[in-house]
């Protein structure tokens, strides 16, 4: 979604900031929808699983979106926007080799299935989820241009990302748990975000002396 | 909308919410934490039924003047464990439904205990309430997930002789209970000689993937299907499986007293079958790879 006309960021600088928008709301919700599947062959498809993983998403992100906001207080730059991502993919990764061990161990020290897939949820996802949080706060700093156009660029940011995730909940239940393995998933998520990071990193020499001049 | 309309309208949106397909009064109506359930008086008949997305399924009835009998042919033909192991003295029952595996077990195995579990407490208050199920020292309930319940099972080293899977009902599959890991950990359940009895699918894409993966967790394994049936069950035993000779013996033995339950068993024999029906290059289910939802939506 290109800028306005008049405001003084820079139309590649958005169009890139809106892209990795979309792309961190899809691995957020790609990923919670996972979660499901993850903790179903230790803690069982009880609702209660899914209280646990919803409750994990929404309390990492709470933290991710006051990070993210911190974070964005500290010469702000393209190059370290693409960084977030690139932390993102490398939390991500260890997530296909540890999963496993990581709900045993849960698993033998609780007995109750609500506090054991809670546990064991806080232990999968809070790194990535608190990361992936922290992408939409910093989008709006980079993107805001003036007081003014504050409340539009995080409307039209929420509204990138969260059609990022809506896209990412669809692709996963319809489509990717048919044709993929879990761990293959994981693994395409991460590194769809750690191009994306790379390839902010690599376009902010001349995307960000662009909106800095 | 005139308010008489809008009164119209909710009396016939509440007319077409009742189920009346089946001719039957509903007892009892509750949305519970997994499904819509139903409590139906048909005329020689009661039963509980699931609705889910699309249908409403009977899942279980009674008769009520001969409550002893099996209604469903699939119920009936889940007693065929009895052919590959006849006194199974420690069983394991996974999906209460209306209660009518379990009790019979108990009734007919006097020696034997029954652990059942079921994920949704609605359905066993409604068992205990309408289809006269009850838990007792030696049929022993748990509200848990059948697959928390067997890992559990495994780690405190509990074994069954006999563990039957009837927790597949209605429209949707608890997938994580149909893939090779849950089978190998319902092996890692039996003795040797221990047998598993499993009700499953047999419309859709899925039956070629559900063989395949019962075929990856026991080899080779006794296909069970009768005419007028949907239904297929799967007979799998952890170490060989007994010969014809065997089954007639183990039929003629318990034919009689199987007799008030309505189940045919001396008619199962030659119904089992060890060859393949299906196509044995469908992907095996696994936890990193189980839509059997998606593929139970797709057409054989």
């Amino acid at each position: 979604m290109p800028a306005r006309a008049g405001s003084n960021t820079s139309r590649p600088l958005a169009f890139v900031v809106y892209a990795l928008a979309f792309g961190g709301g899809f691995a957020i919700m790609a990923l919670e929808m996972l979660g499901g599947r993850i903790l179903a062959p230790w803690f069982g498809g009880s609702i209660h699983v899914w209280g646990s993983i919803i409750a994990v998403f929404m309390l990492s992100l709470a933290l991710g979106y006051l990070g993210g906001g911190a974070l964005s207080l500290r010469s702000p730059s393209l190059r370290r926007f693409g960084v977030i991502f690139v932390v993102a993919a490398a939390v991500l990764y260890p997530l296909l080799a540890s999963a496993e061990a990581i709900m045993a161990w849960t698993f033998e020290r609780v007995e109750d299935p609500r506090y054991g897939s809670l546990l064991a949820a806080l232990l999968l996802f809070v790194a990535p989820t608190v990361v992936l949080g922290a992408i939409s706060p910093y989008a709006v700093r980079l993107l805001v241009p003036s007081r003014e156009q504050s409340g539009r660029v995080a409307g039209g940011l929420y509204f990138v990302s969260t059609l990022g995730s809506a896209a990412g909940t669809l692709a996963t239940s319809f489509y990717f748990v048919l044709w993929f393995k879990i761990d293959t998933i994981i693994a395409g998520l991460a590194t769809m975000l750690a191009l994306l990071g790379l390839a902010a990193i690599a376009a902010a020499p001349r995307v960000d002396a662009g909106a800095n001049a | 909308m005139p308010p008489g309309q809008l009164a119209l309208a909710a009396t016939v949106a509440v007319l077409l919410a009742m189920p009346a397909s089946a001719a039957g009064t509903v007892l009892h109506q509750e949305q519970s934490l997994y499904q819509n359930i139903l409590v139906v008086r048909e005329p020689s008949r009661l039963c509980l039924r699931f609705s889910l997305r699309r249908q409403t399924r009977n899942q279980s009835c009674i008769d009520p003047d001969a409550p002893q009998r099996m209604v469903f042919g699939y119920t009936q033909m889940m007693m065929a464990l009895l052919l590959l192991e006849p006194a199974p003295g420690r069983i394991l029952v996974a999906g209460l439904g209306g209660g009518t595996l379990p009790t019979a077990l108990a009734a007919l195995l006097p020696a034997a205990t029954v652990d059942v579990v079921e994920i949704d407490p609605a359905v066993v208050a409604l068992a205990k309430r309408y289809f006269g199920f009850e838990a007792t020292a030696r049929v022993r309930l748990e509200v848990v997930d059948a697959r928390v319940f067997v890992k559990r099972a495994l780690a405190r080293e509990a074994r069954y002789d006999a563990v039957l899977l009837d927790a597949y009902g209605g429209d949707y599959i608890p997938e994580h209970l149909l893939t090779r890991e849950f089978l190998a950990e319902v092996r890692g359940l039996l003795p040797a000689g221990g047998v598993v009895v499993a009700n499953t699918f047999s419309a859709s894409r899925l039956y070629h993937h559900e063989s395949t993966t019962y075929r990856a967790a026991f080899g080779t394994f006794f296909n069970f299907k009768a005419p007028g049936s949907g239904n297929r069950i799967v007979l799998a035993k952890n170490g060989p499986l007994p010969t014809r000779a065997t089954l007639d013996a183990n039929a003629a033995a318990w034919r009689m007293a199987l007799a008030p339950y309505g189940v045919p068993i001396h008619t199962y024999p030659p119904l089992l079958t060890t060859e393949p029906d299906w196509d044995p290059n469908a992907s095996v289910l696994t936890d990193q790879h189980a839509p059997a939802n998606l593929l139970q939506g797709t057409a054989q």
